[in-house]
C-alpha cells in the first residue's frame, strides 16, 4: 500500500508541474477531468460539514476501543471519511468496490481510474493532504488492531487495570499514613481492617528465613498487611520478566508476518465501491477558474514569463547633472591618482643608453621588487612582430586595483619654492667692510699645537702659548719671534694685561700661574710695571690663602717672571679684568667648590668667590664695564654681581658642552662656542636663551673672540677655519643685532683632527688672529 | 576641580576613524562583501595623522576608516541586496543538498541581483568627473575583452567589455580625437583626448594569458562590474554627442558594402555583427544624417589685446595643429599585412583620416584585396616580401606610430622593410631642462621645426659635439661653483707662499690672461661666496628643505649625465666596429 502511495503522491507533484508549465492541454483535458472535479466539490463540502468530528472520530481510531456508542456514528460518516481520507487503503478498497459494482463506464478502464482517484484531489489539496498523510498511516494499525478486539467480544476478560487487590479500599496511597492507626484500610463494606496484632521482629524474620523453605516466595503486602506466598505460575512469570521474555508463556513472538497489503499492484480494486457521481462530473469551480485564466490570457492580461535582461541598459545617467552637486560622501575625497605614464626605456625599442648593462641587470636582479627603480627590464626587440606578451600584465593590473580600494590616499603638498628663494637676503658681505679677508702673515716657531694667543693693548705685540712648554712673544707686523721662554709645562693660556700702562701678562700651565712682563714696548711702561710689583708692601696680618704668592728672583727675573701664583690643582683658563688689577684663574674640577679664583695683582690678593659647586666651570670671562662676572658650566653660562655677590642671571645656551666665551664689549651681548658645532650669541637685554644660534661650521668650535671696536666676530673650529661674522649691535633698544657671515677663512691644517684653536683680534685694526694645532698662528687682515 | 575627569578616546581623531573590523561589523557583512562594497563605492580607507592615537594607545598595524564613510555606506542600498545574495546562496545550496531541482530552478530564476546606475551618479555627479576617471575602467575592460571564455570570469562579462572596447574605439574613431601612441613591452599605449580630458590607455598584446595563481580574480571582477557599467554610460553620452545611434549602427552605406561581399557563411547576422563593428572599416550611423563633412570649427574672433590676443592666438595655432594631425593619413590607402596588429593599426590609421584594408581571410570587414593599385601604403612586419608592387611604399609597423607622434608624416626611408629601426621614443615624456634628451628625439625636434635633413655623416658629428658640450655643460653644472671656489680659495691661501716659491708652467686660460676676464671671474666668485655665506644663516627648516632640492636636482644631472656618457660609448663602439668593417672591405 505504502508503494502505492508513494506513487499517488509522486503523480500528484508530476501533475503539478505539468498542469504549471502547460496550461493548453489541461484545458483540452477538460472533458475526462471534470467528473473528478465534481467530486472533489462534493468532498470539500462533506469536509466542511464534519470538520468539528473529523478529530473526535480520529481520535476513537487512534485509540484501538471501538466502543459500541461510537460504532453507529462510525457507520454513518464512513463514507464521508473515506473520502476525506482517500489514500487510506480501506477507503481505495471500498472504492474499488464500488466502481466494480457499479456501471459498465467505468469498469471499461479500470486502472485509468485507479490512478486518477487518489491523484485529483491532490492537484488542489496537496499542502492538506500532506499533513494527513502521517495520520493516514497511524490509522492504518489502529484500525486493525479495533478489528480484532471486537471479534474478541468481551474485552474485560483480560483487562489487567481490574486486576487490583481491591480488598482494602484506601487505594494507591503511601501505606506510611497508617502508620500511627492501628487499621490499615478499610475493606468493601467500610469496615476497618485492623493490623495484625504482632508484627514481626528481626527475629522473627531471621527465623522464617532459615526455617521457611518457602521464604524466597514469600511477598508482603503492604496494604493487607500480609505475606503472600507466591505461586508457581507467578514465580515462573517473575523470571520470564526478568529475563526480559513476554509473560505469556503462549505468546509466541516469532510468528510469521503475513503480509497484509501486498506491495504489488493489483488489477481489480480492492474494493467494491461504485465510483462516485463527482468523478465523472466535470468540475464547475474548476472550470470557472480554468475560463478566467483562458478569458485573461486571451485578453492579454497574464503574459508568459519575460525571459530576464542579461545585457545592462544604458540611458543618459547625466541627463540632469548638476555641477555644483556635492558628492555623496565627505569633502575630503581624493580622487584616485593616475598611473603613470611610460618612459623611453619602456619602448619596445628604446634608444640604446635606456638598456641595462650586465652590471646593472645583475644589480636589478638582485635586488628587492621593492626596492628596482624599473619595475621591468628594459628590452630592445627588433621588430614588433618579435615582441612578447609582458607576463607580469595581469599582476599589474590587480595591483593597481589593489592600490585603488587598499591605499590610504593622501594630499602630499609638494613644496614648489625655488631654492634661491630660500635663502636670506643679507646684506652684501661687501658693505659691512672692513673685515678680514685674507691670510697675510704666518707666524712660525712652535714646535706644537699653540693652545692660547693674546694680543697686546697696543696692538704691536703677540704672545702665544703652546704644548711645546714655551711662550712666544712676536711683533705683529713682522711676524719676528721677539721672545721666547721656556716653562715648566704645556701652556694653557695666555692673557696679556688689557691696560696699556702695564706690561704685564699672564701664562698658566699646569698649576701655576706666572706673571711676566716681556720687557717690550716703551720702556717707561715696562719699568713702571716692574716697579708696581716690587712697590708691594705685605699687610700686617698674613691671612691665609689658598694660592701662594712667589716673587721671583735671580735668573728667572731676567727672563721676565715677577710672580708666581702656585695653585693647589690644574690651572686651565687665565683672565684679565679689563682695569688690569684683577685676575681670574679656572681649575676645572667637578667635585669641589674651589674651581675659580680672583687675584687682586696690586695687593697679592687671593679669593674664592663661589661656596657651592655648580658643575665643571669651562671659562669664565669679566664684564668689560660692569662688576659682573661670567662663568661658562658644562651647559650654562651664570652671570654674577660681584658687588652684591648674588647670581643676576643663567642663559642656556642649548649646548651640550660649551668650549668658549667672549663679551661684546658694549657688555650686553656674549657669544659662547660649543663642541657640538654651535655658536650661539645672546641678548642679555632680550632673554637667557640664544637670539640667534649659528650652524656654521662643520666641527667643534674652540675659540669665538670679538673685536673691541669693529663690529665683528671671529669664531674658529675644529675644520681648520675661522668664520667672521659682522655682529652689528644697536644703541637702541629696539632693534635686534644684525649677525652676517662675511668671510670663511681657511689656512690651517688639520693635524690630530684639531684646527683652530684660539682666536683672537687686533686691539686696534679689523685683524684677526689664530693659533691652530699645526703650530702656527696666522694672522689675517 | 569639579567636573567629570575626561576620559581618553573619546574625543578628538579617535572618534574619527573606525578599523576595518569594526567597520565590517557595524555594517554586517562579510569581509568579502565589504571589499566589494568599497570597491563599488570607491571608499579607501584613511591614514590618520597621530596613528597612536587614534589606535587608542596601540601601535598595532591597523587599517583605518573614516567614520563618515562608513556611515555613508549604512545608507546604502546596496547592502540590503548583499544580504539578500547571502540568503539566496544558502538557499540554493540547500536545495542542491536535497537535490530539489524545481528549487533549484526557481530560485535561480529568481536570483537577485543589483543595478549600480545610482552608485555611479553618486560617484560621478557631472560627465566630466567620470570621464578623468576612466583610464582605469578602459584598460582593465581591454584586459579583461582579451581573456579567453574559460573558467576565470563569466563570458558575458567578457563579451561585455568586448562591447564596450569596441564602442570606445568606435568613438574615438569618429571623433578623431587619438593624440599619441606608444609601443611598450607591457602593450600598446594610447592617449586620447575627449572633451579635454587627457585619457590613457593600456592594450595588451593579443596572446592567450597565463593566468598568475596570486591574483584575486574576485578584486578584478568586482571593479570590472563597476566599470563596465560606468563605461557603458558614458559611451551612451559620448554617442549621444556625437549624434550617433547607440548601441552602434554601421552606416547603411558601409553596411551594404560589406554586406555585398559573400559573409552569409561566415556566421550569424547577431555574431558577426560586433566583429563588423570591431574591424573598425566603416562609419557608424547617425541619428540625425547629417551632411558628410563636419562644420569646421572656427574659433569666433573676440575683440581681444593684450595678453588675451596672445593666448588667442597660441591657442588658434594650436587647434590648426590639431587639425593638421587630425588629417595626417588622410587621403592614404593602407593594407595590412596579415603578421601585424590588425586591431590597433586599423584604429590608429582610421583615426587619422586613412583607408585601411587587410586580407579577406584575416577579419571581416576588409574592403579591397592586396592586388588594389590604389593602395599607397603597405604595412609589413617581415625581413622581405616576394611580390612587391611598384607604386606603393611597404613599410614596417613602427612608421605609423611614430608619425602618430610626430604629428607629421616621417620619411619613409627610415621603415622600409628589412631596415634597422630608429628607436621608438615615448611621446609621452616632456623634457625639462636639466634632463637627459635622447639624440633621436633633438633629431626629430628639429625635423618638426622645418629644418633640413642635412646628410647622416654630419648629422653624425655634430651630435656627438652636441653631447660633448652638453657633457661639459652639465660638469660645470655638477661642479657648481663651490668646488671652483675652492679651488681659488686655496690658491688665494697659499699663493702668497707657493707661488712665490715655485712657478709651475701652468695652463693658459682665457680669463687669467685679460683683466675683463678678471674682472668676471672676481664678480662670480664674490657672488657665490656671498651664497654661501647667506645659506651659512638659513633656518634649520629651511636648510633642509633646501638641500633636499639640492639633492634631487644634483640627482638628475647625475642620471643624465650616466645616460649621456652610455650613449657615447654605445656610439664609439658601434663606429668603431663600423671602421673595422669597412677596413676589412677594403
Amino acid at each position: 500500500m505504502r508503494t502505492v502511495n508513494l506513487e499517488s503522491q509522486k503523480n500528484g507533484t508530476m501533475s503539478k508541474a505539468k498542469e504549471k508549465s502547460a496550461k493548453k492541454r489541461v484545458v483540452e483535458e477538460d472533458d475526462d477531468q471534470l467528473p473528478i472535479f465534481d467530486k472533489d466539490v462534493t468532498e470539500k463540502k462533506a469536509g466542511e460539514e464534519d470538520d468539528a468530528d473529523l478529530s473526535d472520530s480520529e481520535e476513537s481510531v487512534f485509540s484501538g476501543l471501538e466502543d459500541s456508542e461510537s460504532d453507529s456514528h462510525d457507520e454513518e460518516e464512513d463514507a464521508e471519511e473515506g473520502d476525506d481520507e482517500e489514500d487510506d487503503d480501506d477507503a481505495v478498497i471500498l472504492d474499488e468496490i464500488l466502481t466494480k459494482s457499479s456501471g459498465v463506464e467505468t469498469a471499461t478502464e479500470p486502472p485509468a481510474t485507479d490512478k486518477n482517484t487518489p491523484t485529483q484531489p491532490d492537484v488542489k489539496t496537496a499542502p492538506k493532504r500532506k499533513m494527513k498523510k502521517g495520520e493516514g498511516v497511524a490509522m492504518d494499525d489502529g484500525g486493525e488492531k479495533g478489528l480484532i478486539t471486537t471479534r474478541h467480544g468481551d474485552e474485560y476478560e483480560h483487562d489487567t487495570s481490574d486486576e487490583e487487590d481491591i480488598r482494602n479500599t484506601v487505594g494507591n496511597i503511601p501505606m506510611e499514613w497508617y502508620q500511627d492507626y492501628p487499621h490499615i484500610g478499610y475493606n468493601l463494606d467500610g469496615k476497618k481492617i485492623f493490623k495484625p496484632i504482632r508484627n514481626k521482629d528481626e527475629l522473627d524474620e531471621f527465623l522464617d528465613k532459615m526455617e521457611n523453605p518457602d521464604y524466597w516466595r514469600t511477598v508482603h503486602d503492604k496494604t493487607t498487611a500480609s505475606d503472600i506466598r507466591l505461586s508457581d505460575e507467578q514465580v515462573d512469570l517473575v523470571h520470564r520478566l526478568q529475563k526480559g521474555q513476554f509473560g505469556d508463556v503462549n505468546f509466541n513472538e516469532y510468528e510469521p508476518s503475513v503480509d497484509f497489503f501486498t506491495n504489488e499492484v493489483m488489477i481489480h480494486p480492492v474494493t467494491n465501491r461504485p465510483q462516485d457521481k463527482r468523478s465523472f462530473i466535470p468540475s464547475l469551480i474548476e472550470k470557472e477558474k480554468v475560463s478566467k485564466l483562458v478569458h485573461a490570457i486571451k485578453m492579454g492580461w497574464i503574459k508568459p514569463r519575460k525571459p530576464k535582461e542579461t545585457t545592462p541598459q544604458y540611458y543618459d545617467l547625466w541627463a540632469k547633472e548638476d555641477p555644483n552637486a556635492i558628492l555623496g560622501r565627505h569633502k575630503m575625497h581624493v580622487p584616485a591618482p593616475k598611473m603613470r605614464l611610460p618612459g623611453h626605456e619602456e619602448s619596445y625599442n628604446p634608444p640604446p643608453e635606456y638598456l641595462l648593462t650586465e652590471e646593472e641587470r645583475m644589480a636589478w636582479e638582485q635586488q628587492d621588487a621593492e626596492d628596482r627603480k624599473l619595475p621591468f627590464l628594459p628590452q630592445k626587440h627588433s621588430c614588433l612582430r618579435a615582441v612578447p606578451a609582458f607576463s607580469r600584465f595581469i599582476h599589474e593590473r590587480f595591483e593597481r586595483c589593489l592600490d585603488l580600494y587598499l591605499c590610504p590616499r593622501q594630499r602630499k603638498m609638494r613644496v614648489n619654492v625655488n631654492p634661491e628663494d630660500l635663502i636670506p637676503k643679507l646684506p652684501k658681505p661687501k658693505d659691512l667692510q672692513p673685515f678680514p679677508t685674507t691670510m697675510s702673515l704666518v707666524y712660525i716657531g712652535h714646535s706644537s699645537l699653540v693652545r692660547s694667543i693674546s694680543a697686546s693693548p697696543t696692538g704691536q705685540w703677540l704672545v702665544s702659548g703652546s704644548d711645546d712648554c714655551t711662550v712666544r712673544f712676536w711683533e705683529v707686523n713682522t711676524g719676528r719671534c721677539m721672545k721666547t721662554l721656556e716653562v715648566g709645562g704645556a701652556v694653557k693660556s695666555v692673557a696679556w694685561n688689557p691696560n696699556p700702562a702695564v706690561c704685564l701678562v699672564a701664562v698658566c700651565f699646569e698649576s701655576t700661574v706666572l706673571l711676566l712682563n716681556p720687557g717690550l714696548g716703551d720702556r717707561l711702561v715696562v719699568s713702571s710695571t716692574d716697579q708696581l710689583i716690587t712697590s708691594y708692601e705685605p699687610p700686617e696680618e698674613d691671612k691665609e690663602q689658598a694660592v701662594t704668592w712667589a716673587l721671583s728672583e735671580g735668573p728667572e727675573h731676567d727672563n721676565g717672571h715677577r710672580l708666581t701664583l702656585t695653585h693647589p690643582k690644574a690651572v686651565k683658563q687665565v683672565v684679565w679684568h679689563g682695569k688690569g688689577d684683577y685676575l681670574a684663574s679656572v681649575m676645572p674640577d667637578n667635585s669641589s667648590n674651589l674651581q675659580v679664583l680672583i687675584h687682586q695683582v696690586s695687593k697679592r690678593r687671593t679669593q674664592n668667590p663661589f661656596r657651592k659647586n655648580k658643575g665643571l666651570v669651562q671659562c669664565v670671562s669679566f664684564h668689560p664695564l660692569r662688576p659682573y662676572f661670567f662663568v661658562a658650566t658644562q651647559r650654562y653660562v651664570r652671570v654674577y654681581n660681584l658687588i652684591k655677590q648674588e647670581l643676576t642671571k643663567k642663559l642656556m645656551t642649548n649646548c651640550k658642552w660649551i668650549s668658549s666665551m667672549a663679551i661684546h664689549p658694549g657688555g650686553d651681548n656674549l657669544i659662547c662656542g660649543s663642541y657640538d658645532c654651535r655658536l650661539a650669541w645672546f641678548d642679555l637685554d632680550l632673554s637667557t636663551k640664544p637670539y640667534k644660534m649659528l650652524r656654521h661650521h662643520k666641527k667643534a668650535l674652540r675659540g669665538v673672540a670679538y673685536h673691541k671696536h669693529y663690529p665683528l666676530f671671529a669664531s674658529g673650529a675644529d675644520d681648520g677655519s675661522v668664520i667672521i661674522c659682522h655682529g652689528m649691535v644697536y644703541n637702541d633698544l629696539l632693534q635686534n643685532p644684525l649677525i652676517v657671515p662675511v668671510k670663511v677663512l681657511k689656512g690651517h691644517q688639520i693635524t690630530h683632527d684639531l684646527g683652530v684653536l684660539d682666536v683672537t683680534f687686533h686691539p686696534t685694526q679689523p685683524w684677526v688672529f689664530s693659533s691652530g694645532a699645526d703650530a702656527t698662528i696666522r694672522l689675517f687682515t | 576641580m569639579g567636573g567629570l575627569q575626561k576620559k581618553k578616546y573619546e574625543r578628538g581623531s579617535a572618534t574619527n576613524y573606525i578599523t576595518r573590523n569594526k567597520a565590517r561589523k557595524k555594517l554586517q557583512l562579510s569581509l568579502a562583501d565589504f571589499r566589494r562594497l568599497c570597491i563599488l563605492k570607491g571608499i579607501y580607507p584613511h591614514e590618520p595623522k597621530h596613528k597612536k592615537k587614534v589606535n587608542k594607545g596601540s601601535t598595532a598595524p591597523r587599517t583605518f576608516y573614516l567614520l563618515k564613510d562608513i556611515r555613508f555606506l549604512l545608507h546604502e542600498p546596496i547592502v540590503r541586496k548583499f544580504r539578500e545574495y547571502k540568503v539566496f546562496v544558502r538557499k540554493l545550496r540547500k536545495a542542491y543538498g536535497k537535490a530539489e531541482w524545481t528549487a533549484v530552478e526557481r530560485l535561480r530564476d529568481n536570483k537577485p541581483g543589483y543595478k549600480l546606475d545610482h552608485i555611479i551618479k553618486e560617484r560621478y555627479p557631472t560627465f566630466i568627473d567620470a570621464l578623468r576617471d576612466i583610464d582605469d575602467a578602459l584598460s582593465m575592460c581591454f584586459l579583461f575583452s582579451t581573456f579567453a571564455r574559460t573558467g576565470k570570469c563569466h563570458v558575458q562579462t567578457i563579451t561585455l567589455c568586448r562591447r564596450l572596447t569596441v564602442e570606445w574605439m568606435n568613438y574615438v574613431v569618429t571623433s578623431r580625437s587619438l593624440r599619441k601612441v606608444f609601443i611598450s613591452i607591457k602593450g600598446i599605449y594610447y592617449q586620447a583626448e575627449v572633451l579635454g580630458q587627457l585619457i590613457t590607455w593600456l592594450v595588451p598584446y593579443q596572446f592567450a594569458h597565463d593566468h598568475p595563481t596570486d591574483v584575486d580574480y574576485r578584486v578584478m571582477a568586482t571593479f570590472t562590474e563597476m566599470y563596465t557599467t560606468l563605461f557603458g554610460f558614458i559611451n551612451f553620452r559620448l554617442y549621444q554627442t556625437l549624434n550617433l545611434v547607440y548601441p552602434p549602427k554601421l552606416d547603411s552605406k558601409a553596411e551594404s558594402e560589406l554586406k555585398a561581399e559573400h559573409e552569409e557563411d561566415y556566421a550569424m547576422d547577431s555574431e558577426s555583427y560586433l566583429e563588423k563593428l570591431s574591424a573598425l572599416s566603416a562609419s557608424l550611423a547617425r541619428v540625425v544624417a547629417t551632411a558628410e563633412e563636419e562644420e569646421e570649427n572656427q574659433l569666433d574672433q573676440f575683440p581681444a589685446d593684450g595678453e588675451d590676443l596672445e593666448n588667442m592666438e597660441a591657442r588658434e595655432k594650436e587647434q590648426k595643429e590639431q587639425e593638421a594631425q587630425n588629417r595626417l593619413f588622410e587621403g592614404l590607402k593602407f593594407f595590412l599585412n596579415r603578421e601585424v596588429p590588425r586591431e590597433s593599426l586599423a584604429f590608429i590609421l582610421r583615426c587619422f583620416g586613412a583607408e585601411v584594408s587587410w586580407d579577406k581571410s584575416l577579419c571581416i570587414g576588409g574592403t579591397y584585396n592586396v592586388t588594389d593599385e590604389t593602395i599607397t601604403h603597405q604595412i609589413v612586419d617581415r625581413p622581405d616580401i616576394d611580390k612587391q608592387y611598384i607604386n606603393r611604399y611597404y613599410i614596417q609597423p613602427q612608421w605609423v606610430f611614430d608619425s602618430v607622434n610626430a604629428k607629421m608624416r616621417l620619411p619613409v626611408e627610415d621603415y622600409f622593410l628589412g631596415v634597422t629601426l630608429p628607436p621608438h621614443l615615448s611621446p609621452f615624456v616632456e623634457e625639462k631642462d636639466g634632463d637627459y634628451v635622447p639624440p633621436e628625439k633633438l633629431k626629430l625636434m628639429a625635423l618638426q621645426r622645418g629644418e633640413k635633413h642635412v646628410q647622416e655623416e654630419e648629422e653624425d658629428d655634430d651630435d656627438d659635439d652636441d653631447d660633448e658640450e652638453y657633457n661639459d655643460e652639465v660638469d660645470d653644472e655638477d661642479l657648481t661653483e663651490e668646488k671652483n671656489l675652492k679651488k681659488m680659495e686655496d690658491q688665494r691661501s697659499q699663493g702668497k707662499q707657493t707661488l712665490a716659491v715655485k712657478v709651475t708652467p701652468g695652463k693658459v686660460k682665457p680669463w687669467e690672461t685679460g683683466s675683463v676676464g678678471n674682472k668676471v671671474r672676481l664678480e662670480k666668485e664674490e657672488k657665490a661666496e656671498e651664497k654661501r655665506l647667506a645659506i651659512m644663516m638659513m633656518k634649520k627648516k629651511e636648510k633642509y628643505l633646501y638641500d633636499k632640492i639640492m639633492f634631487g636636482k644634483k640627482r638628475t644631472t647625475r642620471e643624465a649625465n650616466k645616460l649621456a656618457a652610455k650613449r657615447k660609448a654605445h656610439e664609439d663602439t658601434s663606429k668603431a666596429e663600423k671602421k673595422q668593417k669597412k677596413a676589412k672591405k677594403q
